[in-house]
Order: C-alpha cells, then structure tokens, then sequence
C-alpha cells in the first residue's frame, strides 16, 4: 500500500506564476470588455457606468469611501470576534453535554433559520444605531458556522488517537486538550473562513437598517442619488475588503497549522 | 496475569468465552481471521472497552478502567498530526506529567534503534507508512510499560518493511522483556516474534489452540526455511482449516478474507 521510501518531503517551489497571473488576466480581461460595453453607448451610465468613471469616482470619493469602510470593517471584526469568543465554547458545551446539548440545540436552529435582516430592527431598538447592535447582527450571522464546524471537528477524532493516550492514562480533561482539540483545529479555521466572509454581509445588512453610515449606508445613498459610478466604487472597495479579511484569515491559519496537510506544495493538498 | 473474557458487541458475539493468560515477559501472539474479533480482544486487554462479561486481571488487580501503563500501537499509526515526531513520541511521558528531560534522550535513543534519527523535527505527514509506524512503536515504547498491545501494527507496510520492523521488534524486545500481546493475520510473524501463539476461530471468536514456539532466540530469517518453522505455521495452518477457515464454496463457514 505504502512505499518504504519516504516521500519526497517538501518539493521546491516552482515559481508560482499562474497563482498570480492567471487571476490577474481573467479581470484584466473583465475590465476591458466592461469598459468597450459601456462605452459602446448601449447603456446609459447610471445603468452600467465604465470602470474609468468609477475609478475617477473612487479617486474623488477615496476619503468617504475609506472612512465608511473602516466603519464597516470594525462592525465585521468586531462581530467576527465575537463569533469566535462565544461560538468555539459554545461547540465545546455542546458537545460535552447531552443535557445541554438538548436544551439549546433547537434554540441555535431557531436563530438560524430566522432571516437576520428581520431581527436587525430588533437589535437596533434595543441596541441602539451604534456599534453594538451592529456587531450583533454579525455575530448572529456568522457564530454559527464556527459553531458547526468546531462540533465537526470535535466529534470526529480518530478513535486510535484516544486509545494511545487513554492507554498512557489521560484524564477526560488531557483527551480534550492534547487530542480532540487540536484534531479539530483544521475544521475550526474552516468555519471561521466561512465565518470572515458572513461577517461582511452580516456588517452590510447593519448598515443597510441603520442607514446612519458605514458602508452600507454608502451604498444605499449612493443608489439614491443614481450615482452609480459610486455605487461600484464603493462596491469594489468592499469586495477588497473582504478579500484581505479572508486573505488574513488564511496566514493566520497557515501559522497555526503547519502540520496541516493543506500546507502540503506536491499537489495532494487544497492550498496553491 | 490472567484475563477471561466473554463480550457481545450489540447483538453480535464478537468473543465468546475467551480465557487466555499472558505470563510476565512473555511475546504471545493471537491469529485469526478478519473479524474473528481479535482486536476487540486486545482493546479489551486495555480496560479500553469493557467486556460483556468476564474480567481482566493485571496481577491479582481487575482492570476497569484503561490500563494507564499500557504501550498500545495499531495498523494505522495514530500519530498526531499536529506533533513533530519527536513530540508524537514522548506524547505518553507528557499525559503522565512525567520530567520530559531524560525523556527526551530516551526518545532520541529509541528512534536511533529504529533508524528514525533525522527525523525528529518531521511531521507525520512527511512521513512513509513504514517510518509513521516505527515512531508509532517509539511511542508505544517511551515510557517503558510492562505492557505492550499491538493490533497488526505492521499491516499497512510493504512485505520488506514488515520484515524489517519484525526484526527491529524482536530487539526492543530483546532489551526490554516486555510482556507483549500481539495481534496479527501473518502467521509467519506470528511464528518469527511470539514465545505462544493463541490461534483464534472465526467469529464469535474463541481461543482455539495456543501453540507454543520452542525456537531459539534472536531469530533471524533463515529461521523461515527451516523445517522446524514450517512445522509450526503447518500447526496454525491446520487449526484454521479444522475451522473451515479456507475451505471454498457451501462448506465455507466463515469469511476468511486474509489479505
């Protein structure tokens, strides 16, 4: 089944240009059909205005458009960090405990199949119009993938692992920490991947209630005025944004588990 | 030490009426065919899983709750993926608080043995099967049980590197005459490491013969041509066929899928 030989350990990099390039090409390539498009004069601007317009726009708005984002962007890590704080114990409760398990398992659904936009003016009359209310819409829309994903984790350890450290004598507490936990790293940062991109939405969706700023509230004035050119710059600069966020998501993921087999460069791993 | 077992796995009998003593230092091997429930048997041995019926002794001591002193290594290797090697070995020392210090020159000394000196600093996955199994051993090694349990640790390996590993087994063993249980389906390893080999019936398994291995140690593999050897693997053989283990089409009793 298995070669005696031992695999090649880490193959040397080849330099990775298609990593950069082929992504690089394919919205050059976008960008450049848009502009012929909208410049071919089938549209009017406020329908599909030219990538130059918007960046002239972006240009001209890049101070609102960076302070509305960094509004945006506070309520989304603020919510995230929430997620994270509260949604690993909460899989860690969850599956330690039948009881507990029981009790609030249909409340998690209950909060989950509920659309969130319907609960924000709830928060928002309890909460009020600043961080806080919006923060919480983030964090009810994205704990729960963290959630699943660590009780994924937990509760899917190699029996064999548990047996070489029960037969050594591990306590409960030893199995959790030494075994289980760790084993469920990789699908913890896999929700909290998912988790980084609900973030944003949640944060838009705050915004959009509010409608008192961030980025959202951008978006929204902007439609009003039919300045479309802002409109994408705005929304341009949000898929950025959420791009970075997740960008950081994965080095922090990759510095926590360099023993995973997504680090892997031979191919047989999901990571370029 | 003496255990007797007598367990049901839900509604199948995986075991029925196993009674078996391991004397101290002694290499007992247990064959049988797949799923004649012979690492149900070893888990059991453990405290691991608890048995039907029937009890296990260590000493004079019942064993109810996991061996906590017990080196356990199986076909797949267990490592923790997340632990450098040397860090997979001395995993034991750790959950036992032991000082990791002198440990750590053990662990060294222990994967030196097995060819695994270089390796230390390696996650598992830049491992070969064979070489995850030799620190799997080292794991199962570094606290210096009385007890050593493997269940076919050697079954996912190529035939050479099995060889090899029944050869570097037989020399930890040699040095620390430990009492070790062993689960297989080769008979050939069977016969090269073990003092005893308990033969296993197909399912629900029972100990059908314990066939005792009078060959001088250390073994070495010009010992397979020899014609005492034959003897006793053409004994477990016969035990087996006595079971219908290989016998063919409607008199077929149970499934014998030896790999």
């Amino acid at each position: 089944m298995m070669a005696p030989a031992a695999p090649s350990v880490r193959r040397r990099r080849r330099p990775n240009f298609a990593v950069y390039v082929y992504p690089v090409v394919t919205v050059a390539v976008l960008f450049v059909v848009w502009e012929l498009l909208a410049r071919a004069g089938y549209f009017p601007r406020y329908i599909l205005p030219a990538p130059t317009g918007i960046a002239a726009r972006f240009v001209q708005f890049k101070g609102l458009i960076a302070r509305e984002l960094l509004v945006t962007m506070e309520e989304t890590l603020v919510g995230f960090a929430l997620s994270v704080v509260f949604g690993i114990p909460l899989a860690m409760a969850l599956c330690a405990s039948r009881t507990f398990n029981c009790a609030v398992y249909p409340l998690l659904i209950g909060s989950q199949v509920v659309p969130k936009v319907a609960l924000a003016p709830l928060f928002l009359l309890w909460f009020g119009f600043g961080l806080t209310s919006k923060a919480l819409i983030v964090f009810l829309v994205a704990f729960f993938p963290i959630v699943v994903d660590t009780i994924v984790g937990l509760s899917s350890t190699e029996p064999g692992k548990l047996y070489v450290a029960r037969a050594a004598g591990a306590t409960p507490l030893q199995l959790f920490w030494r075994v289980r936990l760790p084993n469920a790293l990789p699908a913890i940062f896999g929700g909290m991947k998912v988790a980084i991109t609900l973030a944003v939405v949640g944060a838009i969706v705050g915004d959009f209630i509010a409608a008192e700023n961030g980025i959202g509230r951008l978006l929204l004035s902007a439609n009003g005025n039919m300045d479309t050119e802002l409109l994408f710059a705005a929304i341009l600069a949000l898929i950025a944004a959420g791009i970075v966020l997740f960008l950081l998501m994965e080095a922090v993921e990759k510095l926590a588990l360099p023993w995973h087999i997504s680090q892997r460069r031979d191919g047989s791993g999901a990571a370029p | 030490m003496s255990k007797e077992y007598d367990t049901g796995d839900g509604v199948i009998r995986a075991l029925d009426g196993v009674s078996l003593d391991l004397d101290d230092g002694e290499f007992l091997s247990i064959v049988g065919p797949s799923g004649c429930g012979k690492s149900t048997l070893m888990l059991i041995a453990a405290g691991l899983v608890p048995a039907t019926s029937g009890t296990v002794t260590i000493g004079v001591t019942p064993v109810s709750r996991p061996v906590t002193n017990a080196g356990i290594a199986f076909q797949d290797a267990t490592l923790y993926e997340w632990r450098r090697v040397l860090e997979n070995v001395l995993l034991p020392v750790e959950i036992q608080r032991r000082d990791l210090k002198p440990f750590r020159r053990r662990a060294r000394e222990l994967l030196a043995m097995v060819g695994m000196a270089d390796f230390e600093r390696k996650y598992p996955f830049q491992l070969s099967g064979g070489m995850r199994q030799r620190v799997a051993l080292c794991r199962a090694l570094i606290h210096d049980p009385p007890l050593l349990l493997m269940d076919e640790p050697f079954g996912a390996l190529d035939a050479l590197s099995r060889e090899q590993l029944n050869l570097e087994l037989q020399d930890l063993w040699q040095q620390n005459r430990k009492t070790v249980l062993l689960i297989t389906h080769s008979i050939q390893e069977a016969v090269f490491l073990s003092d005893r080999v308990a033969v296993m019936s197909p399912r629900p398994g029972r100990i059908a013969e314990i066939v005792a291995i009078d060959l001088p140690r250390p073994r070495t593999f010009d010992l397979i041509e020899a014609p005492e050897f034959g003897r006793y693997s053409r004994r477990i053989r016969e035990v087996f066929a006595s079971w219908g283990v290989f016998a063919r089409g409607p008199e077929r009793q149970a499934p014998a899928r030896a790999r």
